[in-house]
């Protein structure tokens, strides 16, 4: 289908028009929504295709290595064309808002061309079916989002998050390098199709995913490697919305459900996957507890998660990991543009400075609710449908025979489940802190936003409400799903466990009743406090950062002050004592030997020249 | 009419060579008036008969040599006037004719600021002839001779047109430099006089064929040794680059743009189209030492910019980390590991060129390229420029899309499965040393955004006269951006020229 190139290269070419039209706000806008509204038409044509046709592979052409070629392939299944719809919608979406929220930005053409680009790169990993080309994809949205993050460039935490955001991600994206290395050394091809094909249990494949997950960590801001994400909420709201939803950290999961038949091959690499989405689960659920950030309660969120997908994915849910990746896509850019309209009617987006905002904001309290909703998990929005499908899949996995050891599942299970209490709590607070109580002063003046971002609240509110009819549907599930090539057993669909859900439903319950009795005790002030000495702890998200900032950033630093001195002092010493010295002897008629070695060669150089300069001359006589 | 190959190659090298000439012997007056339009006329001959070559010799993608000429020069020395391309040959021409047309350029309308543009125009043509003559020549006292007529030129450029603002200190860097790798080159003929010894022939195409043969194995380490240590100085290695930043520091933007974009590249081209086809038993014994060497060049240098204070500085220490994977992936001796060496070093040879151009236009508006000076905020300041150095930044870093990526992967690659006859396990930790080496370069380059495109305008009002990029750096920077991207999105177009050449070359080598 020549339409699949087609999606991923629009976007490309408005990122250049828009760039090069950007003095023209008004020709850059329409650049950009228009790039992205023909994206989402062809990704959804493109969708239909295959899912009443069936998917394909195609070839574009091939790159000689040396060693084994890049096959430039791309392809189109399930999986790739419902991810494809999912990241052109949300793109869409936020270029809309940013028509409005962008509007007092003096540097909107780059903005917008960035974020086209960053689009584009999301859906070259999409529809790659080479390792390298996704690998492509994967880099070039690192350095698209870390250049967003940094698009505020004039405070100095943008600057720091910026860099922080890109050399983070690409210490997971090394090992990535070396896991495609390694799986291609495995199959003698770099394409994806073939991998699945080929692939068969072995100690190498698991070294292969094991260094691919590197990257994946990277990417889903994963425990060790979250740091950058909270950090990130430097960045304009619109871009925290398409990192967080659709782009970047979805990438991540997108690609162990995109390798997802290679993994279950190997129970080694999806115990690791599982220890890490149940320690991220958690540890980020209680950072987000105690952040004042609204942003940076929603940026742990994110990191929680996106650890319920990879947990799912860890346990074979395949179908339940992607319709988190789904409801999540849509309730969190909800999310993010809902904090968007409050940073930009108030000023700030931290929670103390908010407050009674139900009055003042009615659309955005309503989409704002909907959103936290989901993200606790009530009923019947999609969150609740999809993150009960991830339980009952890890349940499954641990009560019966799963891809991966039983302590893994039950790990990934008993997580989701206090995880479930932690988010209820948390985005309980947030709730309160925001839109209910007393009316602040700023607040007052406060108003529902402009009519671009009320389109894309509402937009994102559609899907957030109506994918919990998916889970009705779980047949139609497999069928969107289904990666088709290369794999052999058609993946499950999504089912919910009475059981978990009765008990995770306790588990909301006594998570935002306890919130809420705090908040109300404590006389609408903010309920972490209760949390004694352990809040500034949770804020600080456990101190990892100081960690590394001691243990590696500092280390890093002296080491480059020592080699910057050491190469003047050391290195170079010698050749300036081996010039002094020439020098020194050069003045000496009775040179010893450093002084001939010097004429020598001067001498020779010349003799050599005289004498090709005269046999040249005899050449021609 | 029928266009021949052989008179191409030769109008490429006559061109420059009668132009220089003709300048020369001018009066001083006309000669300045009339060079810098002569150096484009010449360079821009140059590049269009190595273009033309390049569609004339692209036809067969074979791996042997195409329009050679063998004629003799001088008999007694063996010396021959024996010239040719091939896949890995004619990219580097073309690059260099290309880079030399971009300086010409933009001496049109940035003038170096000691004057003297008779001489300067000439001393770069002949840089030229020196410099192309070197990726065409197929006799290795020939190669020797082009690679050594590169060497007084620059230390012209360096000590007289070099920082106007450090006098002895640019004396001081050509002086190094000319020293250095005058030695560098007596080695390097040492080791060609030992395959002399050997085997009673220059000719690299002979000597490539015969892989080494007809050399006892004492003899090949002995010129192995030679050869490899005296181009080492040149590309340059680690711990041999202390040369490299005080010179590419203290050069005029011409001159440092030169340097680096063609000049390192001699070395690493002498490594593979010398070294290991001549005598690929003493390489390969070499060829752990080199890798070691080479990754701790990537990590030394990237931790070395980390530290550094002024941008051309920190330009150039990048060198000594980029030209790290450059050799690296010669001393795995595969395919994938020679490619990406000659990939690696023309992307280098853009991408740096173009940082050179933009770190110079940086230091011609602000009279300093020290950070501490510079303040940031170039973005306010001159938001044009800002955006050109964050791009280039980027493309250095290596992302994949852009034409820093290939070359690196390629030479991963290699050391992921180098030659046979290597130690794989070695050749892992050096891959995983330089993976660390390629984070780290990220960390810099992306510390040189932060630091100078980005954060507060401190230095503004003083510097409004001077504006954003004109049309005229536009157009001489245009190139190097477009082949960043073109190199980026498609590798194909180059590997699909340098692979059946690499793989011709090292099945001669029989390793």
């Amino acid at each position: 289908m020549i339409v699949v190139p087609l999606i991923v290269l629009i976007p490309f070419a408005s990122a250049f028009i828009g760039l090069a039209v950007g003095w023209n706000r008004l020709a850059a806008r329409r650049v950009a929504v228009v790039g992205a509204g023909t994206a989402l038409g062809l990704a959804v044509y493109a969708a239909v295709a295959v899912w009443a046709g069936g998917p394909s592979v195609e070839i574009w052409g091939t790159v000689p290595t040396g060693w084994i070629p890049i096959t430039v392939a791309t392809r189109a299944d399930g999986l790739g064309v419902t991810v494809g719809v999912m990241v052109t919608v949300v793109a869409f979406a936020v270029q809309v808002y940013s028509t409005a929220y962008m509007r007092p930005e003096p540097r909107y053409g780059s903005y917008a061309a960035l974020v086209s680009l960053f689009t584009s790169a999301m859906l070259l990993v999409v529809f790659a079916d080479d390792l390298v080309v996704l690998l492509v994809g994967w880099e070039v949205m690192g350095i698209c989002s870390a250049l967003l993050i940094g698009q505020h460039w004039e405070r100095p935490e943008a600057r720091a998050a910026a860099v922080k955001a890109f050399v983070v991600t690409r210490l997971g994206d090394v090992g990535m390098l070396a896991g495609i290395l390694v799986l291609a050394d495995l199959t003698g091809s770099f394409q994806i199709s073939a991998l699945q094909e080929s692939a068969v249990a072995s100690t190498t494949l698991t070294v292969g995913l094991v260094l691919l997950l590197c990257g994946v960590v990277g990417k889903s801001a994963q425990v060790p490697l979250h740091v950058w994400l909270p950090d990130a909420m430097a960045g304009p709201t619109p871009v925290s919305a398409l990192i967080h939803a659709a782009t970047m950290v979805a990438a991540g999961v997108f690609l162990v459900a995109r390798l997802d038949s290679v993994f279950l091959l190997s129970p080694g690499a999806l115990a690791v996957l599982a220890v890490v989405a149940a320690t991220t689960m958690v540890l980020a659920a209680l950072a987000a507890l105690a952040q004042d950030d609204y942003k940076r309660v929603l940026a742990w969120s994110t990191s929680s998660q996106l650890a319920y997908m990879l947990g799912a994915l860890a346990v074979g849910g395949y179908t339940a990991g992607l319709l988190h990746l789904l409801s999540h896509a849509a309730f969190k850019a909800l999310l993010f543009l809902g904090a968007g309209v409050v940073a930009h009617a108030i000023g700030t987006t931290m929670l103390s400075g908010m407050g009674g905002l139900r009055r003042s904001m009615p659309l955005t309290y309503l989409m704002s609710t909907l959103g936290l909703a989901a993200l606790m998990g009530l009923p019947p929005l999609g969150g609740f449908f999809s993150k009960e499908s991830v339980l009952a899949a890890a349940e499954e996995a641990a009560l019966h025979a799963g891809p991966l050891p039983p302590w893994a599942a039950w790990l990934v299970l008993l997580a989701g489940l206090f995880t479930v209490l932690v988010t209820a709590a948390y985005a309980t607070r947030a709730w309160l802190l925001a839109f209910r109580g007393p009316t602040r002063s700023v607040s007052a003046t406060a108003h529902d936003p402009p009519p671009p971002m009320r389109f894309a609240l509402v937009m994102l509110a559609v899907p957030t409400v109506l994918l919990a009819a998916l889970a009705f549907m779980p047949s139609v599930v497999v069928a969107m799903l289904n990666p088709g090539i290369g794999v052999l057993a058609e993946p499950a669909g999504p089912s919910i466990s009475a059981g978990t859900a009765a008990l995770s439903l306790a588990l909301v319950g006594v998570g935002a009743l306890s919130a809420l009795a705090e908040w109300q005790r404590l006389g609408g002030r903010d309920p972490a406090v209760s949390l004694g000495p352990v809040g500034p702890l949770l804020a600080d998200g456990f101190g990892v950062d100081r960690l590394y900032e001691a243990a590696i950033v500092r280390p890093v630093t002296a080491l480059s002050r020592l080699v910057v001195a050491g190469d003047r002092d050391v290195v170079h010493a010698y050749v300036r004592g081996t010039g002094s010295a020439v020098r020194a002897l050069g003045r000496v008629p009775q040179a010893a030997q450093a002084g001939r070695v010097q004429s020598y060669v001067t001498a020779g150089l010349a003799f050599v020249v005289v004498l090709a300069l005269a046999g040249a001359g005899a050449a021609w006589w | 009419m029928v266009v021949n190959g052989q008179v191409l190659l030769h109008v490429a090298l006559g061109v420059p060579l009668v132009v220089c000439i003709g300048l020369a012997v001018m009066p001083r007056r006309t000669g300045d008036r009339l060079a810098p339009w002569a150096g484009v006329a010449a360079s821009a001959v140059t590049l269009l008969a190595l273009l033309g070559a390049a569609v004339l010799a692209g036809r067969d993608r074979g791996g042997h040599f195409r329009l050679v000429t063998d004629a003799a020069w001088a008999p007694a020395l063996d010396l021959r006037w024996h010239l040719g391309v091939d896949g890995i040959s004619l990219p580097f021409a073309v690059l260099t004719a290309l880079l030399v047309f971009c300086c010409s350029l933009y001496t049109l309308r940035v003038r170096p600021e000691a004057g003297r543009l008779r001489a300067f125009v000439a001393i770069v043509l002949l840089l030229e002839v020196g410099m192309v003559g070197t990726f065409l020549a197929l006799n290795l006292l020939l190669f020797f001779l082009f690679f050594e007529i590169v060497l007084v030129p620059m230390w012209f450029l360096i000590a007289w047109w070099g920082d106007p603002h450090d006098q002895p200190g640019r004396t001081t860097a050509a002086t190094t430099f000319i020293l250095y790798t005058l030695l560098g080159s007596a080695l390097m003929l040492v080791g060609f006089l030992v395959v002399h010894a050997q085997t009673g022939t220059f000719d690299m195409v002979e000597l490539a064929a015969r892989g080494g043969e007809g050399i006892s194995r004492g003899a090949q380490l002995v010129a192995a040794l030679a050869i490899v240590g005296g181009l080492a100085v040149k590309v340059p290695v680690w711990p041999l680059h202390s040369w490299l930043p005080d010179a590419h520091a203290k050069a005029p933007t011409v001159g440092s743009v030169l340097l680096a974009g063609v000049l390192l590249k001699m070395g690493s081209y002498g490594l593979v189209r010398v070294a290991v086809p001549v005598v690929p038993d003493g390489v390969a014994r070499l060829a752990p030492v080199l890798g070691g060497l080479a990754v701790v060049g990537i990590v030394y240098g990237a931790l070395a910019c980390l530290g550094q204070r002024d941008l051309k500085r920190l330009v150039a220490f990048s060198s000594v980390g980029h030209m790290g994977f450059v050799v690296l992936g010669v001393a795995t001796l595969t395919p994938a590991g020679l490619n990406g060496s000659v990939f690696a070093g023309l992307a280098h040879g853009v991408i740096t060129g173009l940082l050179f151009f933009l770190a110079g236009a940086i230091k011609d508006r602000h009279g300093t390229s020290d950070f501490d000076e510079l303040g940031g905020g170039l973005y306010v300041r001159l938001p044009r420029l800002g955006a050109l150095l964050t791009f280039a930044a980027i493309a250095s870093l290596g992302l994949p899309g852009l034409a820093g990526f290939w070359g690196e992967f390629l030479a991963l690659i290699g050391s992921f499965e180098p030659a046979e006859l290597l130690r794989r396990p070695y050749f892992l930790v050096l891959l995983a040393i330089a993976l660390v080496g390629l984070v780290l370069t990220a960390w810099y380059l992306l510390a040189v955004v932060r630091r100078v495109c980005q954060g507060e305008d401190t230095i503004g009002p003083r510097l409004a006269v001077l504006g954003d990029v004109t049309p005229h750096e536009v157009a001489c920077w245009g190139p190097l951006v477009a082949l960043t991207l073109l190199l980026g999105l498609w590798p194909g177009l180059v590997l699909t020229v340098v692979n059946p050449a690499v793989q011709a070359l090292l099945a001669g080598a029989s390793l």
